[in-house]
């Protein structure tokens, strides 16, 4: 273990792929790894890009590394793309646009698979992030699958939420009003090569403008920033607004420590307890045979769920083991 | 945690060729299989597609080669995965090969070739019978 953790904080690439590998695919010994690892984390800023199917993220997330380069931060990139419902497969495809970092040893991209999670990104993503902080890497990027209006999970787990959105969205930008507009730190008119930018603009600034009494109260108001990411244009005024934002951070949440706050911990624990309670009691009700024995009898109409589920859901924790 | 090991491949285009019609439907074929496939798009270099099948712990990288320089570039991606010690990914291709090559290809360490009209099924079925997840 010790040689684990001392080749993921040296950056070994083989040993981080490995392990979010194994994160991903739900290996149990991966939880003693990610505890070592964790006195290691808390470096590194992690900025968040979501919006719609195809609005740019992934061409966008290509220039923000190039800029990030430039800076001379490190950075580490996870995206994530839908698995298919009905093989259980997925074309990762994001990379497409990225791979011109391959080759750059300051640079790791991951693509990642929701294998029906949902939220926008996947069950490992968060441990994922925690490993490429581990590595060292200074900067983070989570690029979401294109996700609808209450997929807004990245939101836990970034320190800075960009939202993605295409002039001429229209309704679309009414729908996203009840959910994403809330959570975003900053908005970006992308493709704003194309008519309607200033239309999609107003339209957002007046959305946000909506809760102006929280930005006179001195809470971040998002600025709303045109970009063109296929062209390389606006990318530096959007990064200068991410310096910003992080500053607004540093002065009224603790900086990089605003990923730990007490909401988001409990949060967090809520997410992981459910995701491990789950877990056990299941592995345990399959393999003791309870479950499908339970199934049989709601299907020939002997037990209700509501009884079946109780009667295997309490003597299972009763029953849960120590692990040590 | 499900503990399940999925089947993770990479589909790559070395080299200047910019015929990707069969890449991509073969990264299809290979999603609904049940595969993540992770694509890196055209005009890779084999130094590219290596270390991006090692970022992504892919269990396989499959190249696609149309315009005949797919000799030189294949060896070099087995070459440099195990320069790499990264031996244990499968390389595996298809395109416009002719037989001959296939034969070199094959004793450089290339598992198999599949060239126009072999099936997507008989492509698919390499797949699950030769490559487990590592
Ligand atoms: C369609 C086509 C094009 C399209 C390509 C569109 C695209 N985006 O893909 C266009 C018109 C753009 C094109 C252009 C050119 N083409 Co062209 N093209 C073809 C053609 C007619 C069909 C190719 C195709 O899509 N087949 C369908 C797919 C599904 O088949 P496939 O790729 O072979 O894949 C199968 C197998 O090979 C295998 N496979 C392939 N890859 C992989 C990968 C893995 C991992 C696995 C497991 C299996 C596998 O599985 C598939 C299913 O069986 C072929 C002739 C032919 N009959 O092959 C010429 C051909 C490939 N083209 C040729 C040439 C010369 C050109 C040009 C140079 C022409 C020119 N002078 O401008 C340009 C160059 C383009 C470039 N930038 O590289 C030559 C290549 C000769 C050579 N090898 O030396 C061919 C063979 C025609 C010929 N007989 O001369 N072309
Ligand atoms: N006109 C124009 N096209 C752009 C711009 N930015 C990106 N695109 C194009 O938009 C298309 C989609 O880009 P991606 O970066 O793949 O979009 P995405 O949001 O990552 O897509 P998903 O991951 O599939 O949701 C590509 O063809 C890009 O070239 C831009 O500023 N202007
Ligand atoms: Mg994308």
């Amino acid at each position: 273990m010790k040689d684990l953790v001392e080749k993921v904080t040296s950056g070994d690439v083989r040993t981080v792929a490995r392990l979010i590998r194994d994160v991903d695919d739900g290996m149990p010994e991966v939880r003693e790894a990610l505890k070592e690892l964790y006195p290691y984390t808390g470096n590194a800023y992690v900025i968040g890009i979501t919006g719609a199917p195809g609005v740019g993220k992934s061409t966008l997330v290509d220039q923000m590394v190039a800029h990030l380069r430039k800076r001379g931060k490190t950075v580490g990139v996870l995206a994530v793309d839908p698995t298919s419902p009905f093989s259980g497969g997925a074309i990762l495809g994001d990379r497409v646009r990225m791979q011109r970092h391959s080759m750059d040893s300051g640079v790791f991209i991951r693509s990642l698979a929701t294998r029906g999670h949902f939220g926008g990104l996947t069950q490992s993503t968060r441990s994922a992030i925690d490993i490429l902080d581990a590595m060292g890497k200074d900067v983070i990027l989570v690029e979401t699958v294109g996700v609808g209006q209450d997929e807004v999970d990245v939101v836990r787990s970034a320190h800075t939420t960009v939202i993605v959105v295409v002039p001429g969205m229209g309704d679309d930008i009414q729908a996203i009003k009840a959910g994403i507009l809330e959570v975003g730190d900053i908005f970006l008119i992308n493709k704003s090569d194309r008519e309607g930018t200033d239309k999609t603009l107003n339209e957002l600034r007046l959305m946000i403008e909506m809760d102006q009494k929280k930005f006179d109260k001195g809470l971040w108001k998002p600025p709303i920033i045109k970009v063109e990411a296929v062209f390389d244009k606006g990318v530096d005024d959007f990064l200068a607004a991410v310096d910003e934002h992080a500053r607004y951070l540093e002065q009224t949440a603790g900086g990089l420590k605003s990923r730990r706050s007490p909401e988001r911990v409990r949060q967090e624990m809520v997410e992981m307890i459910k995701a491990r309670l789950f877990e056990e009691v299941l592995d345990k009700l399959t393999e003791t045979g309870e479950f499908d024995r339970a199934v049989d009898a709601i299907v020939k109409g002997s037990l209700d769920p509501y009884s079946a589920c109780e009667g295997l859901v309490f003597p299972a924790l009763a029953g849960l083991p120590d692990e040590e | 945690m499900k503990h399940e090991r999925r089947v993770r491949v990479m589909v790559a285009k070395p080299g200047l060729d910019g015929h990707d019609r069969g890449a991509r439907i073969i990264a299809r074929a290979y999603r609904d299989a049940g595969f993540e496939v992770v694509y890196t798009g055209l005009h890779q270099t084999p130094e590219e597609i290596v270390e991006a099948a090692i970022q992504e712990d892919v269990d396989m990288v499959g190249l696609s080669s149309l315009a005949g320089a797919h000799k030189y570039l294949f060896q070099t991606v087995v070459e440099l995965l195990r320069e790499r010690g990264a031996e244990d990914i499968v390389v595996c291709g298809g395109g416009i090969i002719p037989d001959e090559d296939i034969k070199k290809l094959k004793s450089a360490g290339v598992r198999e070739i599949f060239t126009p009209g072999a099936t997507l099924d008989e492509i698919v079925k390499w797949v699950k019978e030769n490559v487990k997840p590592r």
